[in-house]
């Protein structure tokens, strides 16, 4: 039997989480909501985050476009994800939404565009 | 000179909140003025997510949050100027503006919005023995250098004060490769918010030194490094503690300071915990017509709950300007005691109050087990019940009309924290 503190950021509550792992068996301790109790499950078992960074982008008055994972991945996964990442450069114009990179590490993620870019 | 109905000082989350609720409430005459190149103010530059939970009950990053609202104000075709400096305000509401297609010009309107924002805490404030070698950044201007300039920044950091945008940079600065080798607080607690020391530094084994704080800084032209002491509780650094750490980048994430000349040249009265002026339950000023919201009001955690203050800031300027100005009736004080620094409004019009008011403050140190109580003269009428009150985390507490309407005799209103 395993036990393990976490800090529920599920919303800005902050609740303090006891997570008691028993093989399989996963219990919540401490959460104020149902929220509390599935982040702290998920949060022992497959942790997961959105990563978010910026992207190179030529022909805009902005130097860079910022982006995401589409959904979140694996947290093992943030550093294979920003090294494709910062291997590319993107041309403006650039709408919200865009795929930048398709299946970022094989994540099976998107990578996206969060900010419109027009070109100059 | 030209005449407008609404004009609002800064085109970020609060201006452009502001902007589209007055929009909603029949004014038709609005002009946004904005410094920078782009509307959305510092949401351009936080590119993390987390912002939205509230208002769009989703998880957005900055950008696409501003985007959100910048597209509302296209929609409802209200007029900005992008590069345009606001130099003075006067009480008549006159409005003196710089860019560099019109010129200086002057202009008046019926009402205004104050949506300036803040700013950081610069090193000068802070009286860091050591030299003055570069290097050395606020951590929203490394953040702004590194997520719209494309900048690297550095290679070894050291972050001083754990606000939210040093958190946030900690985590940045790490997946851009750097080596991000320590946070340094020298509060005793965490000035951020709580997912933020779990998503930007635990899930990368950042260490969080509190009560610690940097006492030397080394390097001539480049930064070389940074002497870290801890401090003892009343902050004066305890010798024999020192550590030194290589590093070419200090940020600083030592606290924000809404940015306020235009008010104080007003002759507005300010707040001297806030650093904003002083605002009524309708979030106006002691200038007839003059509305703060937002950052430069106090500063915010969350930009949902600016979202929501800068549309209450809106509707009440779009009332005042159909309506004309309100009978002034006595307002009653709400005072801010036993650990509740301040309260944000500071004053409150039981005649003219609408039905619920949100009363937003900040607590002065971590206590555990409080409830927030609220008091109409001396008789509880309000105990909640905290495990945990952080500085970090803003909180607010909910006044009735009725309840209030209800109370005989009621002359102050007291916000403060218990023990249970």
């Amino acid at each position: 039997m395993d036990t393990r503190e976490l800090i529920c950021i599920s919303c800005p509550m902050g609740c303090m989480l006891n997570v008691t792992i028993d093989g399989d068996d996963v219990k919540v301790e401490g959460n104020t909501c149902p929220r509390g109790a599935i982040y702290g499950k998920k949060e022992v078992l497959s942790p997961t985050r959105i990563v978010t960074s910026s992207v190179k982008v030529r022909n805009s008055n902005i130097a860079k476009v910022s982006v995401k994972t589409e959904k979140d991945i694996p947290k093992g996964k943030i550093f294979d994800i920003m090294d494709e990442i910062r291997k590319i450069t993107v041309d403006a114009p650039i709408k919200i939404g865009d795929v930048i990179i398709e299946n970022c590490a094989d994540t099976g993620v998107d990578i996206i565009a969060t900010k419109d870019v027009d070109k100059i | 000179m030209e005449q407008y109905k609404l004009v609002i000082i800064g085109g970020g989350p609060a201006g452009l909140a502001a902007a589209v609720s007055a929009r909603k409430k029949g004014i038709d005459d609005i002009l946004i003025l904005e410094r920078d190149f782009t509307l959305g103010g510092i949401l351009n530059q936080c590119i993390h997510n987390g912002f939205g939970l509230h208002t769009f009950k989703e998880e957005l990053t900055g950008p696409e949050y501003a985007d959100r609202f910048i597209k509302m104000v296209e929609e409802e075709k209200i007029p900005y100027k992008l590069n345009t400096i606001v130099i003075s305000i006067t009480k008549d509401k006159e409005i003196t503006y710089i860019n560099e297609t019109d010129g200086m010009v002057i202009i008046k309107a019926t009402a205004i919005i104050l949506a300036m924002g803040c700013r950081e805490r610069p090193r000068g404030a802070l009286n860091i023995p050591g030299y003055r070698p570069s290097g050395i950044y606020s951590a929203g201007t490394a953040q702004r250098l590194m997520n719209i300039d494309g900048y690297k920044v550095g290679k070894e950091v050291v972050i001083l004060g754990s606000g939210d945008i040093g958190l946030i940079m900690a985590r940045r600065m790490t997946l851009e490769g750097a080596k991000v080798k320590v946070v340094a607080e020298l509060m005793p607690y965490s000035g951020g918010l709580k997912r933020n020391i779990v998503q930007c530094l635990n899930d990368y084994d950042i260490p969080l030194k509190l009560s610690h704080t940097v006492t030397k800084i080394h390097g001539k032209k480049r930064l070389t490094g940074v002497t870290i002491a801890q401090v003892d509780k009343n902050r004066k650094p305890i010798d024999g503690t020192e550590e030194y750490y290589s590093c070419d980048t200090l940020l600083l994430s030592v606290g924000l300071i809404p940015e306020n000349e235009l008010t104080t040249e007003i002759g507005i009265e300010m707040n001297r915990i806030t650093n904003g002026p002083d605002v009524n339950d309708r979030l106006e000023t002691n200038a007839n017509g003059i509305y703060a919201c937002g950052n430069v009001l106090h500063v915010h955690d969350l930009v949902d709950f600016v979202s929501q203050e800068a549309a209450l800031a809106g509707e009440n300027a779009a009332d005042f300007i159909l309506n004309g100005e309100r009978k002034l009736n006595e307002t009653i004080p709400i005072v801010a005691k036993n650990g509740v620094r301040y309260t944000v409004p500071q004053t409150i019009d039981i005649e003219n109050m609408s039905d619920i008011v949100t009363v937003r403050f900040r607590v002065a140190d971590v206590y555990k087990n409080h409830s927030l109580c609220v008091y109409f003269n001396d008789e509880k009428v309000q105990d909640k019940k905290k495990r945990v009150l952080a500085p970090g985390e803003m909180e607010q507490i909910l006044l009735k009309k009725a309840d209030l309407k209800n109370f005989d005799g009621l002359k102050a209103i007291t916000v403060c924290t218990e023990e249970n």
